[in-house]
């Protein structure tokens, strides 16, 4: 075999200079663009939590004052929810890869795209001021009254930040169910698509539906706290369990964007490294769409100790348990697509191990707070903390990390280091569980969330949850600094190093600006790997 | 409630622990058995199996059922307080609990409650949204301003539990705690003489009810510019606009901080607004002392709520009836 070459002309050497990316139009870079700044923000937000976990070593509140503590976790949640988990998957792979997967040159709106991306760094710009001139302590959830009547700090700002990022997602969201609508290659039929794509076209319908209600909650927030009108703050007529009812049904469905494009990931890796179809293809497309459907009816469970009635919580728990069917059924499909694949123990297929076992762990959680009898108990406490983390951390992220390095090749023409990768996934894994695994136990046994002090029985699980985020961070600086190296002295990969299905694998590494010389044509299914070992016999 | 609660726990513990120990084990002996062993190798010729998705979609959801079926059951009971509840009322303030006790004790972010007794806690804020969250009774509420929310539990062991405001709301929300401290009924008794001369709960709401001269209009033989709240609490009021509600705790604070909300059919709108006038746990003697006239014998004005003879508990002032009192 010998070594390839990288190719003479790809997307990233036809221009240089500032502007020749700053006024791109090609999706693979704005892809990079995003990539960059969701990494600034995610140091960022891992900063806060460090400073947390730091902070929560010892019972008392020691080293930094309430205020600042509030305004970290605050902070912690704003930056990583908004900036990092939202767009992640989406705006960086899914950015990069729609077009490739289906065989079209670019987004159906290039120049919406690239809006996009401005949308969102104006956001952040807005946020980052917010943190600078002395920061928020709202929780990111914003609750009324506290941020409309109480709090002194710089919600409007952030509520702006957030406000203007979301454009930013509906945008991606409409760009991308618009080409994936309109811009198939010929003979790419809808159940050829790669499940990748359904899992980003389920998700794009939650930000065009759902991220409107987040805009005008935190307008009316702002709008509040500004002119006095008495929508949330029952001092001024209003009612704060409304604010409640309207955050959930954004950021409930917000849960899905973020997981959602992860479990597209998961398929896509579990087939290449298993060289086999994913079982139970459509059972997994749908499932996408059931989750986006039924993720839109389920946002009170987040209220079931804010003086709901009895018969409207049985409701929405009925419906949570409802929910989390599909997501069991893709799980059962992951694990059954490994049975007589050829399995190849690859840094990304790790990390879908990961994904796989702490997602497991983190939708089973979800059904201890779907029951109404036991989410009294923990509600608000660190099974909370811990069961979002799991699905938040353990799926999305790991999600995340999976498709960084699968497609990392793809992106930039040449190889992770794979030794590290694998002991990166090993660290990440051991850290993120003895980070938050402890806080099941915590919040089982009582501790509240959002507390800067408790009492000294909680100590030493803290202790053993603060080691395990300095592992956890550790387990995140490895890959910074390797896929850094790779940049330069990573080994070229090659069009197709994995011998991956799929169109984006047809075309060199790194792509031309137009991805594809000619426009391919599909003739099969997207993981028919057993047809293609039968051409290559 | 709690056994009820850590049993459901503990099952769904041994559920969880059972799914993901089988999935972890199938993607374990599968990533080894089935580890490639030459280049070239694909894997079997396997898209999926319909018996297979039906049965693992409807064994999962037959199991969500039943948890849902289990834990709604007894959710039911932690929401439904029994009859023979004993009272408390709470009030959440940036950074404290206050408790009043019907007997006219009051604490703060301490909650003394006798042994045995189921105790219901009847809730508002004067800020911001908190949280009373008893951890080793399993139960929480949010204590939200501008509405009364409720919890209740039965202490079966005496000693002192974790107090917490379970909802984030500043500063010093995780300053916000307290105890609850469980004691035998006689001791429980004498604590509550041992407060010097308070009044009842009842009675100080009796006197805000004529500090205020809600007694010259709400007379208690109906003849009055108001309606009688002789046996008002509790019973099905019409209202002007045709509605009939129960006349509850919310409803009792919604018509004296904002009367021509729900205005009792019959009735001018002529009551002035309380609102900032009389606080949250005024609101609340006045409450207690509408409760308190329910007359079992038709001897209106009796105030049968209050224990009057408890120990060291000043008597009230024999109510007179309202009828014979002069406006202000």
């Amino acid at each position: 075999m010998t070594t390839p070459l990288l190719p003479r002309e790809h997307y990233l050497n036809i221009r240089y200079g500032i502007l020749s990316w700053l006024l791109t139009k090609d999706h693979k870079r704005i892809a990079l663009l995003y990539l960059i700044s969701i990494t600034a923000f995610f140091f960022l937000g891992g900063l806060f939590a460090v400073l947390i976990r730091l902070e929560l070593a010892t019972p008392q509140g020691d080293l930094v004052s309430s205020d600042t503590y509030n305004k970290m976790f605050t902070m912690h949640g704003v930056v990583m929810v908004f900036f990092f988990l939202i767009p992640s998957i989406p705006a960086v792979l899914g950015n990069f890869l729609i077009p490739m997967m289906i065989g079209a040159k670019d987004l159906a709106f290039p120049k919406l795209n690239l809006l996009s991306w401005y949308i969102y760094m104006l956001g952040g710009i807005f946020t980052l001021w917010a943190v600078v001139v002395g920061g928020v302590d709202t929780g990111w959830t914003f609750y009324t009254p506290y941020s409309t009547a109480a709090s002194n700090t710089n919600v409007v700002a952030t509520g702006v930040g957030v406000f203007i990022t979301g454009f930013s997602s509906i945008l991606t969201g409409l760009n991308f169910i618009v080409t994936i609508h309109r811009m198939r290659a010929p003979g790419l039929t809808w159940f050829r698509l790669p499940l990748f794509i359904w899992a980003h076209y389920a998700t794009s319908l939650i930000q065009i539906l759902g991220t409107p209600v987040i805009a005008i909650t935190v307008l009316l927030v702002a709008l509040e706290r500004g002119l006095h009108i008495g929508i949330f703050d029952p001092a001024l007529g209003g009612d704060p369990v409304l604010f409640q009812h309207l955050f959930w049904f954004y950021s409930h469905p917000a849960v899905y964007i973020m997981i959602l494009p992860a479990m597209g990931v998961v398929s896509e890796v579990v087939a290449c490294f298993s060289r086999k179809n994913v079982f139970g293809y459509s059972f997994v497309a749908f499932s996408s769409l059931a989750i986006a459907v039924f993720g839109f009816l389920v946002w009170a469970h987040h209220m079931f100790v804010a003086g709901m009635s009895v018969y409207a919580a049985m409701v929405f728990s009925f419906l949570s348990y409802a929910v989390a069917i599909p997501s069991a059924v893709k799980v059962f499909n992951w694990t059954a697509t490994l049975y007589r694949g050829s399995i190849v123990w690859q840094a990304p297929l790790l990390f879908v191990f990961g994904f796989i076992g702490l997602f497991t762990i983190g939708g089973m959680t979800g059904l201890f707070l779907a029951a109404l009898a036991i989410d009294v108990h923990v509600h608000d406490t660190y099974f909370i903390v811990a069961h979002f983390h799991y699905i938040m951390v353990g799926g999305a992220i790991m999600g995340f990390m999976a498709a960084l390095h699968f497609w990392w090749p793809k992106m930039t023409g040449r190889m992770y280091p794979e030794g590290w990768a694998k002991f990166s996934a090993l660290v990440i894994f051991v850290g993120f569980n003895l980070t938050f695994f402890p806080q099941f136990i915590l919040g089982y046994l009582g501790m509240p969330r959002r507390y800067h002090a408790y009492p000294e029985e909680f100590q030493v699980l803290n202790v053993m949850s603060s080691a395990g985020a300095t592992i956890l961070a550790v387990g995140y600086l490895i890959p910074m600094v390797y896929f850094l190296w790779s940049l330069r002295y990573g080994p070229v990969a090659g069009p197709n190093p994995w011998g991956a299905t799929g169109l984006e694998w047809t075309t060199q590494s790194p792509p031309l600006t137009e991805n594809f010389p000619i426009t391919p044509v599909v003739t099969e299914g997207a993981y028919e790997y057993n047809k293609r070992e039968m051409r290559v016999v | 409630m709690a056994p009820q609660v850590d049993n459901l726990y503990f099952f769904l513990v041994a559920l969880t622990a059972f799914f993901a120990t089988l999935i972890a084990l199938l993607v374990a002996i599968f990533a080894v058995k089935y580890r490639r062993t030459h280049a070239a190798q694909v894997g079997a010729p396997i898209t999926g199996s319909v018996p297979l998705e039906l049965m693992w979609s409807i064994i999962p959801f037959g199991i969500a059922m039943m948890i849902f079926a289990w834990s709604a059951n007894v959710y039911f009971s932690i929401s439904r307080p029994p009859d023979d509840t004993m009272e408390i009322y709470a009030v959440g303030k940036r950074w404290m609990w206050k408790f009043q006790h019907i007997d006219g004790q009051r604490e703060i972010n301490e909650l003394h409650v006798p042994l045995g007794r189921p105790v219901k806690v009847t809730m508002t804020s004067e800020d911001v949204i908190h949280d009373l969250y008893l951890p080793s009774f399993r139960v929480k509420a949010d204590v939200i301003p501008g509405r009364y929310t409720t919890l209740w539990f039965n202490a079966t062991k005496p000693g002192e539990y974790h107090l917490f405001c379970a909802e984030y709301c500043g500063t010093k929300h995780s300053g916000m705690i307290g105890r609850v401290v469980v004691m035998e009924p006689t001791a429980y008794q004498a604590w509550l003489s041992g407060g010097g001369s308070e009044m009842s709960l009842a009675a100080r709401g009796q006197r805000t009810f004529e500090d205020l001269a809600c007694h010259t209009c709400h007379l208690a033989d109906a003849s009055g510019r108001g309606p009688s709240l002789q046996n008002v609490f509790g019973s099905q009021v019409k209202l002007s606009d045709g509605r009939t509600i129960t006349a509850d705790e919310g409803y009792l604070r919604e018509s004296i901080l904002n009367p021509q909300a729900k205005l009792v059919a019959g009735y001018q709108p002529l009551m002035p607004t309380f609102q900032g006038l009389v606080n949250e746990e005024a609101l609340m003697g006045l409450i207690e002392y509408i409760k308190s006239l329910q007359s079992a014998a038709g001897s209106p004005g009796t105030p049968t709520g209050v224990p009057s003879g408890a120990p060291g508990t000043p008597q009230p002032q024999p109510p007179l009836t309202q009828g014979e009192r002069k406006p202000q």
